[in-house]
This record gives structure tokens, sequence and C-alpha cells, in this order.
């Protein structure tokens, strides 16, 4: 049953992995504005390529 | 044949705002199309750019139509560019362009320069612009391809809830000057003011908090996990890693005490410095109660601690929190007069103009004042036609006339030529900014609301510690451990964690049915005092009537043919008066106007058919002023002879009947800058005459609501203009009333939409349906406490208990109050 301590200490570990990407993403301002992506993606740039024609 | 068609087709194009009439439109024969253009046929075809009502057929580009030259330019620039699939993703998504020729000269002076700027080396400079008019994708795709248009600019990112544009560009190719004027030319001219409250809105500490959130919901799960073989027990073996689960628990309560709970901590000791008892003390007390018996049972072998307990309680009053801070990203409630003032003013200096920033702009200097910019200061007016438009500060939108000598008062906009003023008084000591230095802006603000939750948290504090301390010493002669383990557990039972949350929850739920209805409160303590309130007073003008539409009376009587020659001539203007005359007048036909002139804040003169019409103020017509009413009018006169005149009265809001009827539970107020020519129209509203007041200034406003709220009275000020600021801000809860949000409203609690104005009542009467249920859920979480409690006292609280008690009281207040707030909302009607 030892491994319990190896397993336990690899789940924090995985889990503390998690939580410095979220805290990463906080900081790096990803999570400022979470609506102008959602329609971003809907407006497509094959407009530019006929341009340039 | 052909009139038939005619009238066809302009049945069509008077429903034109639909898609379906646009598509109806394509399918049509050409030959229908050309039959149309070649009539004289007044054609209401909608602007390309805007979607506008175009009036003219002179502004058309590619075949497609424009209501204005602004709007056509931007057209052509799009079109040079190759961007007109700006035009694709929505209809008309541009903003009017009739108003043109602003000048930002002001933008190269340096001191202008770096209040602005973000970031700014040799190179790159950094810019964030609040653009009011971003709303929707083709303004984002637009915006975001601004590279396009000049390859100095690096980057431009668009955050549209904020509706904000980031600008990273090359200083040495591209001014910010020259930057703004691209965006102007465009149709995106950013609101550059004096006092940028979108930029402090970006700073808000909400992240830390999230973070914060974080960390205990993390700790929360990893305990939880670690504490159920303690829930369901553990054989012999199993129990070695008993007290390595203990260690574990302490290591993940550490962060959650000293990151997550920090802020209870220096909450409860900066409120009892103050000599405060507000509910972060017991919260802080709990924390640090579970926290130590969690350490001291672990190290000692005596038992598991409530490791689990205190991270859920964290993680819940911190979620708590931040549901409560809830923020609209678009509506600013800070606003002053310095948020809609230029930043800076033309100077006419040895016969040259400079640009001055307005906080070195000096009595005795001359300033330049242009179509629809704003003046700052008190000034004479030397040169020039002056008709301002006072809609900012009055919420009139007729606009006034000003003769040469006379003062001006600082905030009106200049309509029509430019014209020379000469400053008389200090941007901050004009007549309407001098406000801005009355107490009642400088006071703290922060006691104004006292909240329920605040009131009751100092008594059950006092009770809480008494009833611990009197367990304590209960036990103390038999048994000194039970007395120290009954002590904690009273602390820890009791910790006010439901009464924390039932206000945020039912608050927050509560302020999105506002949201619904369009009525938007500044934060959640906003609800509590709309509960409180027992005197009601409104402003007049813009406020209990609407900006824009106003009744027209019409005294005389005309006959088809004049009507139609009326039409012809007002159709031409872009005077709201002479809008609002078509809109009486109604669909007709517009006859081919021979000659056509403006006379700027007087009327029109035309000659239509080979008739000489004269539309206008008294003094055009008849060279004098005649008006015996203080009454808009407009007179008219064909050929010499006069036909009688137009009466603009005002049109009160839709609900104002509703409102007057709460009368003998709210006492109804008015407070008017306005003179008194429509007191009797408005006698049906007001029951007491001795309660309506005119003829008031900001100051007068001020002071007014200071005396009745010396009498005791709870009050509740509406109003709309920046003459409004003081009593807004004196009063209890001062409420904005706006027809479009993202225009210019004054500083103020809650802003609420004209088109809800109605709902006034209902918001009332909800608002003690809210404080209704946090006084429920507060018997609620007291239940449960005195059932923790009567496990407590003895002293015999299992770890076990305290984790299913804890998060089931807070499950019962979140769902109790999200559910009854609906529910009330409901019977209410508001959802």
């Amino acid at each position: 049953m030892n491994i319990i301590y190896f397993l336990i200490g690899c789940s924090v570990l995985m889990a503390l992995i998690f939580l410095g990407a979220f805290f990463w993403a906080q900081r790096t301002g990803q999570n400022d504005d979470l609506y102008t992506p959602a329609m971003r993606i809907l407006l497509d740039d094959e407009e530019q390529k006929n341009d340039k024609k | 044949m052909l009139l038939i068609l005619k009238c066809d087709v302009r049945h069509i194009f008077t429903s034109q705002k639909s898609c379906v009439a646009n598509a109806q439109l394509r399918s049509f024969d050409k030959i229908k199309i050309d039959t149309m253009r070649e009539s004289t046929t007044l054609v209401k075809a909608t602007c390309h750019h805007c979607g506008d009502d175009c009036l003219t057929t002179e502004f058309i580009s590619d075949d497609k139509q424009f209501c204005c030259h602004g709007c056509q330019s931007v057209y052509n620039i799009l079109a040079g560019s190759g961007m007109c699939s700006y035009y694709n993703y929505n209809e008309h998504p541009g903003a009017t362009r009739a108003r043109s020729d602003k000048r930002f000269d002001y933008l190269d002076e340096p001191t202008v320069l770096n209040e602005l700027l973000d970031f700014t080396d040799d190179r790159i400079s950094l810019v964030t612009f609040y653009i009011p008019h971003i709303h929707c994708s083709s303004c984002l795709w637009l915006l975001e391809q601004l590279n396009r248009f000049s390859p100095a600019i690096h980057y431009s990112r668009v955050d549209f809830l904020k509706k904000q544009l980031v600008v990273r560009f090359d200083n040495r190719q591209l001014t910010l000057r020259k930057l703004v004027e691209l965006l102007y030319d465009i149709g995106y001219e950013p609101l550059i003011s004096l006092q940028d409250v979108i930029k402090k809105q970006n700073k808000a500490e909400k992240g830390n908090l999230v973070q914060k959130i974080a960390v205990a919901g993390f700790c929360f799960g990893n305990v939880m996990l670690l504490s159920f073989p303690e829930y369901f027990g553990l054989s012999d073996y199993e129990a070695t890693f008993k007290h390595f689960f203990g260690y574990l628990n302490i290591l993940f309560g550490l962060p959650v005490v000293f990151y997550s709970g920090s802020g209870y901590f220096v909450s409860a000791w900066t409120n009892l410095k103050n000599k405060v008892l507000n509910i972060d003390f017991p919260l802080a007390l709990g924390i640090a109660v579970l926290f130590i018996r969690t350490v001291a049972e672990v190290l000692t072998h005596t038992g598991a601690g409530f490791a689990d307990t205190l991270c859920g309680l964290v993680f819940f009053l911190l979620v708590g929190k931040l549901v409560q801070q809830k923020t609209y990203h678009h509506i600013s409630f800070e606003r002053d007069y310095r948020s809609f003032f230029p930043v800076a003013v033309q100077v006419i200096q040895n016969e040259k103009e400079i640009p001055v920033p307005l906080s070195q702009l000096i009595t005795g200097q001359r300033i330049l004042i242009r179509h629809n910019e704003i003046i700052p200061a008190d000034a004479i007016l030397l040169k020039g036609a002056a008709l301002i438009d006072f809609s900012f500060v009055t919420g009139e939108s007729v606009p006034v006339r000003k003769t040469l000598g006379e003062i001006v008062y600082a905030g009106g906009r200049q309509t029509g030529e430019a014209i020379e003023l000469e400053v008389v008084k200090a941007v901050s000591q004009s007549y309407l900014t001098q406000l801005w230095n009355n107490e009642a802006f400088t006071r703290n603000q922060h006691n104004r609301m006292q909240t329920f939750n605040e009131r009751v948290s100092k008594y059950f504090t006092i009770v809480l510690i008494l009833i611990a301390a009197g367990s304590l010493l209960a036990w103390l002669p038999f048994n000194l451990k039970i007395g120290i383990d009954a002590f904690t557990a009273v602390l820890i039972v009791a910790c006010p964690c439901a009464l924390a949350l039932s206000t945020p929850f039912t608050m927050s739920a509560a302020l999105s049915i506002f949201d619904k209805n369009l009525f938007y409160l500044k934060n959640t303590a906003v609800v509590e005092q709309l509960a409180k309130i027992d005197t009601i007073v409104m402003d007049k003008t813009g406020t209990i009537t609407t900006s824009e539409s106003k009744r027209v009376e019409l005294s005389g009587v005309l006959t088809t043919e004049q009507q139609q020659l009326i039409y012809s001539a007002c159709v031409n203007s872009s005077h709201p008066l002479s809008r609002m005359i078509c809109q009486y007048l109604g669909d007709i036909e517009k006859l081919p106007v021979l000659n056509y002139r403006e006379v700027p804040g007087q009327g029109i003169v035309a000659t239509i058919n080979g008739r000489h019409l004269r539309i206008g103020s008294g003094s055009l017509i008849f060279g004098y002023f005649m008006e015996a009413k203080l009454m808009t009018r407009v007179h008219l006169m064909i050929d010499g002879s006069y036909l009688g005149s137009f009466g603009f009265l005002q049109e009160y809001r839709n609900g104002m009947e509703r409102i007057s009827k709460l009368d003998p539970a709210y006492s109804l107020y008015l407070l008017s800058g306005d003179h008194d020519h429509e007191r009797n129209n408005l006698l049906p509203f007001f029951p007491d005459e001795k309660q309506m007041y005119f003829n008031q200034s900001p100051q007068q406003k001020l002071d007014r609501i200071e005396e009745l709220q010396s009498e005791g009275k709870k009050v509740i000020m509406l109003g709309d203009g920046l003459n409004d600021s003081g009593a807004l801000k004196q009063s209890d809860l001062g409420i904005a009333v706006t027809d479009n949000v993202n225009n210019f409203s004054p500083g103020c609690d809650a802003i609420l939409d004209g088109q809800s104005f109605n709902k006034l009542p209902l918001f009332l009467r909800f608002s003690k349906d809210a404080v209704n249920v946090i006084h429920a859920s507060f018997l609620i979480s007291l239940t449960y406490n005195f059932i923790g409690l009567s496990y407590a006292v003895t002293g015999r609280l299992s770890p076990l208990v305290a984790a299913v008690l804890m998060p089931l009281s807070t499950i019962t207040i979140i769902s109790f109050t999200t559910l009854a707030t609906r529910f009330a909302a409901k019977r209410r009607k508001l959802i």
C-alpha cells in the first residue's frame, strides 16, 4: 500500500500544474475578455486574398 | 398605371428597415425602379452606411444611397481600401455622420499625449480608446484590420463588451492625432475625455479575487478527497495513512488561511481598530479557530481536524464575494462634467488659433467654438450666431439662440457656424461646474448606505461571543478539555457563512432581474437602498418628458396643398423641429424646391412651386419677437399670408400616471430648472401644487434635496442632465434616466433606460421583496446555527457533522435566495 504515497504525490503535483496554468492564464490576461473571441472566430479572412489580386 | 407603380414602390420603401423589404426590393423589375428615380417622388431609401432615412438623392456612390456626405465619404474610404465586406456582416453597421468637421489639433500637445498613451518609447506607442459606436461584428472586423489603412499600425484589438480598442503603432510614422483622425474618418470616433473613467475600470481587483477562489477551490477539492477515508472509517492497517493525510490537510489549509482568507483578517482588524463590529469579525474568528484546532488535533494525534470545513467555508465565502461584484463594462456611474467636456479648446492669440488644454484656460482668453463643440467655461459671446444645444445640461434638445454680448453658460453645444467667445470664469468656477465643489461630492460615500447585513452582524457577533464564553465557563469547573472543545466548536458552527452569503446571492439575482428590465444598478447595496425610499423627486425635461418626441399641435387650418408645401420645405432641414413637423404631417410627396435657405436659429425661407414660404420663429416671420406663452413655436407664412403656427408640447413618458398613483406611499416632488408654463399639464401627476418647484438652479436642486432629508425623508432623485448632478449625489439614491445607456449620463447610483420608466413602481415593490428574501434567508441560516450550536455546546462536535452542516446550509441559502428572488420577480411581472 506504500504506493499510495507515490500516487497522492503524483495527483497533487498534477493538480498543482493545472493551478499554475490557471494562474499564468489569469496573469497574462487571457480571461479578461471572454466575449470578443467568440465573435472574432465567426469572421472569415478569405476576403483579404481577393483584394491582393 | 404609372401612379399605381409609384405608390407601390413608395409603400415598400417606407418599411425599408427590415431585411424582408430589402429582399422584396431586389426582386422588383428594373423598370419600376427606373420610373421611381426619374420622378420627383420622395423616395425614402435608407442610407447604406448608417441605416437612417435618406432625405435627398444627392449622395450616391456605386448605386448605393447615403443620407449625408459624411456617410458617403466613409463608404468611399472603405471601398478605396477594398474593405467593403464591412457591409456584408451586418446591415447598416455605420454610425450616422451627419455631423462632421471635427478637429483634433489638441492631440499634438505633449501634455495631452502623455495622459492618453498607455505606453510609449521612441518607437512604439500603445493607446486604449473608448469607442461608443462599437456594436456589431462589422465594427470588430473593421477595427481589427486597421493596419490595412496604415502599415504603421502594428496591432489593433477590440474588447467588445467594454467597447474598447487597443492600438499599438509606430509613433515615427503615425501620430496619435493621425490615428484618431483615421478612426474618425471611418466612422469610429473615440471618446476622449479628461476623466478617463474607462481606464480606471480596467484596474479592477477582480482578477485577484478569482485567483484566491482558484486556490481555495483547489485546496477544498484535495482536502475533501483526503478526508473521505476518515468519514467512512479506516481499518487498522489503513490507519497508518491517517497521520499522513492529516499533515497533508494542514499543508492544504495553509494557503487557504493565509492567502485566500487573508482579506477577512485584514478587514476584521481594521474594523476593530475603528471600533466597528462587522460580519468579517466572526468570519475571521471562525477561520482562525478552525485552523488552530485542526493543527492542534493533527499534531497531537487526537482527531482529524476540520480542514475540509475550513476550505469549504473560505471557498463559498469568496464565491459569494465574486457574485456580488457585478460590473457593467459599458456603463459608467462615476461621470462628472470632465468626462464630456473636451480635452482642449482652440484659443485665439495674436490672430492665430492654438489648442490649449482646458486646465490652462484662463479668464479673458478668446476661444473659438465650432459646430458641435462644447463650450467649456462661462463666456461672453463676441462673434457669430450662437445656437446652443443644452441637452447635456438640462435635457432640453431644442437649441437656444443667444445674442451678442450675452453670457453663455458652460456645457452647451454649439450648432451651426463657428462662434468666438471671451472666457469670464475658469472651467471649475462656472455656473454649472462649481456644483462639484459642493461637499456632497467630497464626502465619503461609504456610510451613505448601510445594509441589513451590517446592522445585524453587530448583534450577531456579540451574541456569538457570549454563547461561546458561556459554554466555556459552564464546562470549566468540570472538564477543561471539554470546555475548550465546546468553546471552539461554538465559534466554528456559528460562523455566519450562510448569513454572509444570503445578501450577495439575493442581491445579485435581483440585480440581474433589474438588468433584464434595463435598469442598471451600481452595486448590490443600491437594491436595499431602493427598498427604504419614501420620497420621489423628479426633474422635468428629459426625465419625465422624452427628449425626442414631442407632441406637435397645429393652430390654424392648412389645406392639403399647403401641407405639401410645408413638408417639402421642412424635409430639407435637419433641425429637430423641422423633423418633428415632417413626422407630424406624415408621408407626403415632396415637391421640387426652387430656392431654399436656412437661417440659423430662425427658420427656413424657400420657394416651392412658385410659392414663397417662410417657416420659423416670430422674428423671422414678423421681424420682431412675439411669443406670448413660453412655448416653442414655429410660425408659418405662405406668400405673405400668415397661416398659423405649430406648437411643441412636451410629451410625458409612458407610465407617469402609474408613478403618480404611488402617492400615498411615496410623496412626489418635481424639481425643474425650467419656467412654469407647463404647471397645469403637470397637475394631474403631482397632486400637491406645493410639491412642484420651477426655476431651480443646480445648487437649489441640491439644497432642496438636503432640506427634504433633514425632515427625515429617504429621497430618490431621478434626473438626466448635468444640472441634476448635485441633487443626484446628495439624494439617498440617485437615478439617471437616459434614452441610450451609452450616451452621457451624470454620476449616479443607477441608470434607468427611458423605455423602462413606467416600470419604476414595480422596481420599488420588487426591491422590498428582495429585502424580505434576505430577512427570510437570515432566519433559515439562524435555524442551522441553532442546530449546530446544540451539538457544539456539549463539546462533542464531530468533524463529520461540521463538514455536512456547513455545505448544507450554504446550498440551502443559495438555492432559496435565488429561487425566491426569481419567484418575486415573476409575481411582479418583471420576468
